[in-house]
């Protein structure tokens, strides 16, 4: 039963990223949207803690949310896949569920 | 009308929720009032002034230039804290460059961000005499 994971909340405000982290099993995908677009930068305080994750976990960002935050794709910690709102919706067909971190 | 010193300070990521262009909203209605205007950026907060913003991708106004015409305005003194840019992987260089023009030195541009540490910005905040945090 693979889970998408949908988290909208900057890691470096809320606790809530680490939470979805520390609860994903193997095989499941995390989507970071919103203001959690900003955990995808490399060489953050909380680029280990994700990168750490990516060994179980498929991690993507919506684009849109990056660049419009001014950050630009090719920042983003190596493995991260950047989507569109279309990409979106396919990881949403492709998990069994869902899960919304608020 | 006496002048005191504000500081609005903003913690938001941009975009995500409207804390960022409500402070920008009431920054701008503060300096028609001609107050002492100081802006603290800090944690997240410093996100909003990033340069290279592009909201084409989800559907938001861009409201990111506005911040380059608050030199117009006399607001002047934007801190920004070094820790906050360093704990996010940013430097100053991903920031828009923010500049007033002086009147007294021939409307030459000068830079309105202030680069500050943590205990620096605790001390530029002690001194207001209003503080608006977003």
């Amino acid at each position: 039963m693979a889970m998408l994971h949908i988290v909208n909340k900057s890691p470096f405000e809320k606790v809530s990223f680490r939470s979805c982290l520390n609860h994903v099993k193997v095989g499941d995908s995390v989507l970071m949207i919103e203001d959690a677009a900003v955990g995808a930068l490399e060489g953050t305080s909380f680029s280990e803690k994700l990168k750490t994750a990516m060994g179980d976990v498929s991690v993507y960002v919506l684009g849109g949310d990056l660049v419009a935050r001014g950050l630009s794709e090719d920042r983003m910690i190596d493995g991260i896949k950047a989507v569109d709102y279309a990409g979106f919706v396919d990881l949403t067909v492709e998990n069994e569920t869902t899960q919304s971190w608020l | 009308m006496a002048t005191k010193k504000f500081m609005f300070v903003n913690r938001k990521a941009p975009y995500g929720t409207a804390y960022a262009l409500e402070s920008l909203e009431v920054v701008l209605i503060s300096a028609a009032f001609e107050q002492d205007v100081s802006l603290a950026f800090i944690d997240d907060g410093v996100y909003q002034i990033t340069k290279g913003q592009d909201t084409t991708g989800i559907g938001q106004k861009n409201f990111s230039n506005t911040y380059k015409a608050l030199g117009d305005y006399e607001i002047k003194k934007l801190y920004v804290e070094k820790e906050s840019l360093e704990e996010r992987g940013l430097t100053q260089d991903d920031l828009m460059p923010l500049v007033w023009e002086d009147e007294d030195d021939d409307w030459a541009e000068k830079p309105s961000i202030i680069m500050v540490n943590r205990s620096e910005m605790a001390d530029v905040m002690a001194e207001q005499e209003v503080t608006l945090s977003f």
